[in-house]
């Protein structure tokens, strides 16, 4: 088909624009549209017959005059061109600089929209990526080629957290660094900014892209941002064998961009009028982090969710947990006692820990000791809430012990500080110094061989 | 229908729903859809107009190309060689497509489910000659399709006639005739090594019969507190993180099924993985052999096409079926139904159907019912026994058991584990919860354990759960003002009920010796738990203080023997019993002795 411009556009709403006549456009390329005035906007067909094609406008469709406007389908899908130059660069969601250098110019172009991983082609992630943080490494860890997202709230340190985990993150006896990807979606100029300065100030720049959309740019590019943020993240994992992590942020905003199109089209509506597709949408961006067979790099992904309301039932944390392998939840309790990072560990959790940790990984000790900080740390919270309704004198003995195990599990196991980067062994003997105020025989779901070994209590 | 009236063309895109002009196609039909062939099923017609569902995405895909109908409705082959495979959502072996298209599926690939290469040993029915009168269900002979699995080659369901000839014993390729057979109206029909089914309809049988056995999975709070039949249907409802999939894999892991059909329904490819990389290596318990050669998955990853995902259900199924109907007891776990669900909702959301509850169609119901009925134990053509069990997950949004895809199955199973966010949040796993965990074939399990096991399993269970019933009574009292309040016999109720707990209902997956608990060791387990509760309780009646016992370093044995002696090791459990025994004696009469001095 020949490049034509079309005047038919007849329609406009939300985001969207409906064109009249244009037989043969492919669904899912990517369009140019002249608004009458000098002025270009990207798009992308989203319904497609002879009679009338549907085109999601990146850059909003505000402003828009239906006389002026002229339709150009450019007959290829959307794409990013690639090259090893895209480290050190800011770029928006359809890959054009930020920051005002000239465009990526390569031959290596990729369509965004990637496609689905064969699952026998993938290999299953099981390298310990050690963050420094005791509640991750110990109690959640994270694996090479693991989804993990942070839940969080408004106000929360997630941002912090987020960087923290880039600056410290590695393999343990490794020090290979990770290539950043930073995908922002619908984040303040502040956020962005600490970001950056963060990537600054730790040297990593050079080794990161970031793709950012901000609060006030037009939503409707949100929804591509994360596919291209990923389709980088595959070229620098897959072309030039690098281990990739990806951190996005903000999920939400990212969903919420979906609701707003998706009402526009007239899509219905699921749960609190999110389309009954958020699900698969996810999915098509989280499941493309992993580790292929026979491929060096790898691609480890944290997205930030920020819950809406402290609400981890709703949908968009909801949907993410049945796709990620694991969360880290944030808790505004914690954070209003000071505790930095505010991890509540109960809701937590790393599906892929299993495999990573242990005898040939972290420390032989390793997956019962997290079993048994879990199971002690249950108890201990119940014993709080007791306390809080009977007073902590009413308390037995073992119970005040539960109680004083919770404190100091608060403040020296999940509490550390910001630029504080504990190794595995460092996390573990703290855990063992914290089980240690426990009778052996409380200690249950330690083997008797590990107890030998590391309890340092002296009561039996 | 000749030809040229099988051809039209493309008329709308709107996501995976493509609208096609192609007059004579049917309902059901498959559909090849633009240059790349993508393949689709036809899920409504109007006028010369059909709605296509597809399996692949439509990217790239213009108005005006061309589509054109296959002539069959989706179809599964059946035959050796489905064991130890991997299947997309339609078929396709996995594996396969990798070499053909790298790491990445490519669209529009058209795979056979069976290798046509591969040759297969057949074995002829020696009781079969010609002129004998076949029909669904008659073995015509056998293929050795693992070493534990031996292939029964039925004749296909809708298929009767005279034999006319059998193919002697040797080596054959899936397609080889083997047999040939006359049917009432004189026509001559081939039959091979393989046939193919529509997905969508159940394979008949004789009739359907009662289960009898349990399915014996090695988990002591399925098996010992809520048991499944064989031929039974059951769900695991779970919020995220509550360990729904390690349930499942331990099922497929651990139950003395013969075949174990593992349907991956829009779930993590990471966690297929994980399947895909440890079933080769895993030992099924029951035979020592290696367990993928009873193993078959269907993987259709979350970000794999939606409409697959809704076919994949009944591609499992019918190969379920399949095996089924060669006399084995096949279970089938689906992962998870509400994707299943999902997918269903999000087509009927594409093509503009009213919503009734939480966008879902109205047809939700009727449909999981449908999916659920094909599960049973049954008496199949050629008068032996088969069964299908059918685990469904369920992954309710925000873990709220009241949505619809939750309730509506919970209308139609018999067996619900549901797992509990409390209990997985304490690391209490598998996170099954007594309370709310129902089985509705306690009483038909019952028969087997007493004969199988110990008579004293229904009684000793009912104990078990009233005593757990009883901790959570007291434990709201706990809860309002303290364990002081508590007299010393009821807070041995609530060591009694921990030892439960954490002696026998927690077990650990990851523990080389836990992960698998014979019958005969979960019966020792529940036992001790009781009898050191029981005998503690006859101490506590003669006044002896509930902290004396608390501390006897015996009761950490108590909870920790699981993982210490493995199901060969039972009577180490008996004898740690004992032990517990000699200790309360000992304890006892040291009281009645400090009060007779007194």
């Amino acid at each position: 088909m020949s490049i034509k411009e079309y005047r038919t556009a007849s329609e406009v709403r939300g985001g969207l624009i409906l064109v009249r006549d244009t037989p043969g456009v492919a669904f899912g390329d990517r369009v140019r549209i002249s608004d009458g005035r000098g002025g270009t906007r990207d798009g992308q067909v989203i319904r497609a017959s002879n009679e009338e094609v549907m085109i999601l406008v990146f850059e909003g469709t505000d402003d828009l005059d239906l006389e002026a406007v002229w339709v150009r389908f450019l007959d290829e899908p959307v794409e990013i061109a690639l090259s090893p130059e895209i480290l050190g660069r800011e770029l928006n969601g359809l890959g054009e600089p930020r920051d005002g250098r000239p465009p990526i110019l390569s031959h290596i172009r990729r369509p965004v929209g990637g496609s689905a991983i064969n699952p026998a082609a993938r290999s299953y992630p099981r390298e310990f990526i050690q963050t420094g943080i005791s509640t991750i490494d110990g109690l959640n860890s994270l694996v090479r080629g693991q989804k993990l997202p942070i839940f969080s709230g408004s106000g929360l340190p997630h941002n912090r957290l987020a960087a923290q985990i880039v600056r410290q993150a590695k393999l343990k006896d490794e020090d290979s660094s990770f290539s950043i990807v930073f995908a922002a979606m619908g984040v303040s100029y502040a956020d962005a900014k600490f970001f950056r300065d963060e990537f600054a100030s730790s040297g990593v720049l050079r080794n990161v892209v970031m793709f950012v959309n901000l609060a006030d740019d037009p939503p409707v590019e949100r929804l591509t941002l994360p596919r291209t943020a990923l389709t980088a993240a595959e070229y620098l994992a897959y072309d030039l064998d690098r281990h990739v992590l990806v951190v996005m942020t903000d999920m939400t905003y990212y969903a919420e961009a979906l609701r707003e199109v998706a009402t526009a089209k007239g899509d219905v509506p699921a749960r609190k009028g999110y389309p009954g597709y958020l699900y698969s949408d996810l999915a098509e961006i989280y499941e493309r982090c992993g580790r292929i067979h026979e491929r060096h790099g790898s691609i480890t992904m944290m997205p930030v969710v920020s819950m809406p309301s402290d609400d981890i039932t709703h949908p968009i944390p909801d949907l993410t947990g049945y796709i990620t392998e694991g969360q880290i939840v944030l808790s505004r309790e914690l954070q209003n006692q000071g505790i930095y990072p505010p991890v509540h560990i109960s809701p937590s959790l790393s599906r892929l820990m299993k495999d990573g940790i242990g005898k040939d990984d972290t420390r032989e000790d390793h997956p019962k000791v997290a079993a048994q900080l879990y199971a002690l740390y249950a108890r201990a919270l119940e014993t709080r809430n007791l306390a809080s309704i009977i007073g902590a004198d009413e308390l037995s003995e073992r119970d005040r012990r539960y109680l004083k195990f919770a404190d100091d599990f608060d403040q020296r196991f999940v509490g550390q500080g910001e630029s504080e980067d504990r190794s595995i062994e460092a996390t573990l003997n703290l855990a063992w110094e914290l089980m240690s105020a426990f009778p052996r025989d409380a200690l249950i779901r330690l083997s008797e061989t590990e107890i030998a070994k590391y309890y340092q209590g002296d009561s039996g | 229908m000749s030809e040229q009236q099988n051809k039209g063309f493309v008329r709308e895109i709107n996501g995976p729903i493509v609208t096609i002009d192609l007059p004579g196609i049917r309902s059901g039909e498959q559909v090849r859809i633009g240059e790349l062939g993508l393949v689709g099923e036809v899920i409504s017609l109007a006028g010369r107009e059909a709605v296509v569902q597809t399996y692949e995405s439509t990217d790239g895909v213009r108005p005006g190309e061309p589509a054109e109908g296959l002539g069959w409705p989706l179809s599964v082959e059946l035959g050796p060689g489905l064991l130890g495979e991997i299947f997309d959502g339609i078929q396709r072996p996995l594996e396969k497509i990798a070499l053909e298209s790298g790491d990445y599926i490519r669209r529009g690939l058209a795979l056979p489910g069976l290798d046509r290469e591969k040759r297969w040993e057949f074995e002829p029915n020696p009781e079969l000659a010609p002129g004998q009168s076949i029909g669904p269900g008659t073995v015509l002979g056998t293929v050795q399709e693992t070493e534990t699995i031996q292939h029964r080659i039925l004749v296909p369901p809708d298929h009767q006639g005279e034999l006319t000839e059998l193919a002697p014993g040797g080596e054959y390729r899936v397609e080889d005739s083997i047999a040939h057979l006359r049917d009432a109206h004189g026509h001559s029909l081939h039959l091979t090594l393989f046939h193919r089914w529509p997905v969508r309809k159940p394979r008949p049988y004789r009739q359907r019969d009662d289960g009898i056995s349990p399915l014996i999975t090695g988990q002591r709070v399925i098996d010992s507190f809520f048991p499944q039949l064989k031929g039974g249907k059951g769900a695991v409802p779970g919020p995220f993180g509550a360990g729904k999939t390690v349930v499942q894999q331990q099922i497929a892991r651990w139950s003395n099924a013969d075949i174990v059909i593992y349907v991956g329904c829009g779930e993590r490819g990471n966690e297929l993985v994980d399947v895909l990389e440890s079933f080769p290596q895993l030992e099924d318990p029951y035979t020592g052999r290696k367990l993928m050669e009873k193993t078959l998955l269907v993987a259709n990853t979350s970000n794999m096409p939606v409409v697959a995902r809704e076919a994949s259900v009944y591609v499992g199924l019918t190969m379920a079926e399949y095996y089924r109907d060669m006399g084995y007891d096949v279970v089938m776990l689906a992962d998870s139904t509400s994707r299943w669900a999902e997918a269903l909702r999000e087509v009927s959301g594409r093509l503009g159907q009213m919503p009734v509850e939480e966008g879902y169609p109205a047809y939700l119901a009727s449909r999981l019912a449908a999916v659920y009925e094909r599960a049973g134990r049954v008496e199949t053509y050629n008068a032996g026994a088969g069964s299908v069990t059918l685990i469904g997950a369920v992954s309710p949004p925000g873990g709220d058991f009241s949505e619809p895809v939750t309730s509506h199955t919970k209308d139609i199973i018999e067996t619900f584990w549901a797992l509990s966010k409390e209990l997985a949040d304490a690391r209490h796993y598998p996170s099954i919860d007594w309370v709310t965990s129902f089985s509705g074939h306690v009483h038909a399990a019952a028969e087997w354990w007493h004969k199988e096991v110990d008579r004293h399993w229904e009684g000793r269970r009912t104990e078990a759960l009233a005593l757990l019933a009883r901790d959570a009574e007291l434990s709201r009292i706990v809860n309002l003002v303290g364990p002081e309040a508590l007299s010393d016999a009821q807070r041995w109720q609530l060591e009694g009920a921990s030892l439960i707990k954490e002696g026998v209902l927690q077990q650990s997956a990851l523990d080389e010796v836990d992960t698998f608990c014979s019958p005969q060791k979960q019966f020792a387990l529940l036992d001790l738990a009781l009898s050191t509760y029981d005998k503690g309780m006859t101490l506590i009646e003669i006044g002896v203080p509930v902290s004396h016992l608390q501390d006897l370093p015996q009761l950490a044995k108590a909870r920790r023997c699981k993982s210490m002696y493995t199901s060969e090791q039972v009577a180490r459990i008996n004898d740690l019993a004992r032990e517990i025994d000699e200790a309360f004696e000992s304890i006892r009469l040291e009281y009645a002795k400090q009060h007779t001095d007194d």
